[in-house]
């Protein structure tokens, strides 16, 4: 085989020669590209807390429930009564599958203060009790946790070791697919370096607490002979389990559409050519009060009103008072909510971390399947964390929605005395449509104005528009544009009564002309009759004249 | 300790291990010499029942346990240090 193969086939061998078995874990089988390693044993490690336990244990309950594979879990640490307890709160019934045959469950205690130690021995006892167990219920999956605290109760480590080689070296020879949990040592991913061991496949598990704010994160530091997402993925504990954010790299190829979707403002959509494209990103921003949120919930309302489901993300506002807020400009919003096809969710961007949020969001996004997603505003994570970290979240987020064709409608605050186009996330280069909102102070007032800053692949207005909020809802007006600048407001009201004034004035002039014009025509023709008629008249005397003449 | 008193002992092996017969031949042993006709060991082979490794906390073999007298104790290993084996089912106080 001289030639290099090509990459696919590559794939393809690897994928022929390393078959995974799904864990059921939302997100990271996507990350594993298919699962743990089938038949091996892969090896979990993190900090105390980090969800190494629960992780290992969903992989047996998934297993169980979804893919029919019976499970061994041998724990060193916690009861069987303590872990069906930690699981229950997750909705799963550890007892009943226990009861059904379908997991078995094995508490090795070790207690070091009632053993004495005299000559050689091995940890035969461990391997019987656990081939035991494998037997009973025909598993396929075994799960080991935490088998470092065997360390604690045996002082001979040369025998441990030795052992434990030959533990995962059976686990192999059993085809069982194992997941071995370890705790995080201070230089090495495990305490007592059992990566040394388990070398298939290691998952590192991380629990960050930063400013106040938790993160947990996943990140596959080896996965022998397959590839596999190498980042940081964040991770969340909730009710229903874990789920991995497979926050895949930043991919550009999804699909586009030429789809229109209206902006729920007419005079917008013929601003923009038609409407926002389906499936892409708008940018509202512009400084307090200019009208974000109105723009947004007419979006939100639009699409809802087509009958399409919108995800509405409110970071400042609680669901009610936005509804009620815009109730008072004749947007209904309560209505699509009870129809179920508008979702509000309300939280605080301090609430959780970056992470956290994107996970959640990622997770609605995944149950709603929205077609539309509108977050209002994205300014506030940058206080939930760095510029940065924020600015990576929200591309992770917007690119994700894109690959989804959700159409993502973002607002951002600019405070003030900041570039109205500058975004202080730095999102802007990843923008399809981006709508200026501002405020106009002229002649006493403040008015709002809307213009596009831009627009990628449309037609789009370069005028300023003014923005005017009223109980039937938003209307954009032309603003005046001329001599005495640009005018909004009253001044522009004014100037338009000036201007009707000026045009009456005319319209009188010209009518005042016109019945003056009617007059001369008059006159003239009556000029011309009579002439005609005098000329007739002498014609007729001289015919007279002449005629009697020959006679 | 009365002289009267009950050895009851039971020791896990796995089949006929190198470790699990040198335990055996050394238990019986030390109790003929210390404990003459005041013992009983009941040998449980894990290899045959492994069900009934969970009782006694089994993990490593061979693993001696001494059920009377109370407290119960454990000793693993193949008890080839008969001083230490001693001491450890408490036949004789730490030195």
């Amino acid at each position: 085989m001289g030639k290099p193969e090509r990459p696919a086939a590559v794939a393809r061998a690897a994928a022929r020669t390393l078959p995974k078995t799904r864990t059921g874990i939302e997100g990271l089988d996507q990350i594993t590209e298919g699962g743990l390693p089938l038949g091996r044993p892969t090896l979990v490690c993190g900090g105390p807390g980090c969800g190494k336990t629960l992780l290992a244990m969903e992989f047996l309950l998934r297993g169980a429930l979804q893919f029919g594979e019976t499970g061994v879990f041998m724990a060193f640490e916690e009861t069987g009564e303590e872990l069906a307890q930690n699981v229950r709160s997750l909705g799963f019934d550890l007892d009943a599958l226990v009861a059904q045959k379908k997991i078995a469950l094995d508490h090795v205690r070790v207690e070091p203060a009632e053993i004495e130690e005299n000559g050689e021995y091995d940890l035969e006892g461990l391997f019987l009790r656990l081939g035991y167990a494998i037997d009973s219920v025909g598993a396929k999956r075994v799960v080991l946790d935490t088998v470092e605290a065997l360390f604690g109760g045996f002082t001979n480590e040369a025998v441990l070791r030795a052992e434990l080689r030959r533990l995962f070296r059976w686990l192999k020879d059993r085809g069982v697919t194992a997941v071995i949990t370890g705790e995080r040592g201070k230089e090495s991913y495990t305490r007592q370096g059992l990566e040394e061991y388990v070398s298939d496949c290691v998952i590192l598990l991380d629990h960050r607490v930063n400013e106040q704010v938790s993160t947990r994160r996943l990140r596959i530091v080896k996965y022998r002979g397959t590839t596999h997402g190498t980042s940081e993925y964040p991770f969340l504990i909730d009710e229903k389990g874990i789920s991995v954010l497979p926050v895949t790299s930043l991919q550009l190829d999804h699909e586009v559409s030429d789809e229109r979707v209206s902006s729920g403002i007419e005079r917008l959509d013929a601003m923009l050519g038609g409407g926002y494209y389906r499936g892409s990103s708008i940018l509202v921003s512009g400084t307090a009060g200019t009208g974000k949120t109105t723009l947004a919930a007419a979006f939100a309302h639009e699409t809802a009103k087509r009958g399409e489901r919108c995800l509405y993300l409110a970071f400042e506002e609680s669901p009610h008072q936005l509804a009620r807020n815009m109730r008072s400009i004749g947007l209904d919003l309560d209505r699509y909510v009870n129809k179920g096809v508008l979702r509000m969710h309300a939280s605080r961007p301090t609430f959780h971390g970056l992470e956290m949020h994107l996970v959640q969001i990622h997770k609605m996004v995944t149950e709603f399947k929205p077609s539309a997603v509108v977050i209002d505003p994205i300014s506030n994570f940058s206080s939930s964390g760095s510029t940065s970290d924020a600015a990576m979240m929200l591309l992770r987020l917007i690119d994700y929605l894109k690959a989804q064709q959700v159409t993502a409608f973002l607002t951002h605050l600019t405070s003030g005395g900041k570039a109205a186009e500058a975004t202080d996330v730095g999102i802007s280069s990843i923008i399809d449509t981006w709508l200026l909102l501002r405020d106009i102070e002229l002649g006493g007032e403040r008015n709002r104005g809307l213009y596009v800053l831009k627009s990628r692949g449309m037609k789009h207005s370069n005028q300023i528009r003014e923005f005017v909020i009223t109980p039937e809802g938003i209307q954009l007006l032309d603003v005046y544009v001329g001599p005495e600048g640009v005018l909004t407001g009253s001044l522009r009201a004014a100037q338009e009564a000036r201007e009707q004034a000026a045009a009456d004035a005319l319209q009188e002039e010209i009518a005042a002309k016109q019945r003056e014009v009617e007059r001369l025509r008059a006159e003239l023709e009556a000029q011309t009759q009579h002439r005609a008629e005098t000329a007739l008249r002498r014609g007729a005397d001289s015919v007279k004249v002449k005629g009697k003449k020959p006679a | 300790m009365t002289t009267t008193e009950r050895w009851d002992l039971r020791l896990y092996t796995a089949g006929q291990s190198p470790k699990s017969l040198a335990a055996l031949s050394n238990l019986k042993r030390i109790c003929d010499e210390h404990l003459p006709g005041r013992y009983s060991i009941e040998v449980i082979d894990l290899m045959k029942n492994p069900r009934l490794a969970k009782d006694d906390e089994i993990v490593a073999i061979p693993t001696l346990v001494r059920k009377l007298p109370a407290p119960l104790r454990k000793v693993i290993g193949d008890l080839s240090n008969e001083e230490r084996a001693l001491v450890g089912l408490q036949l004789r106080p730490h030195k």
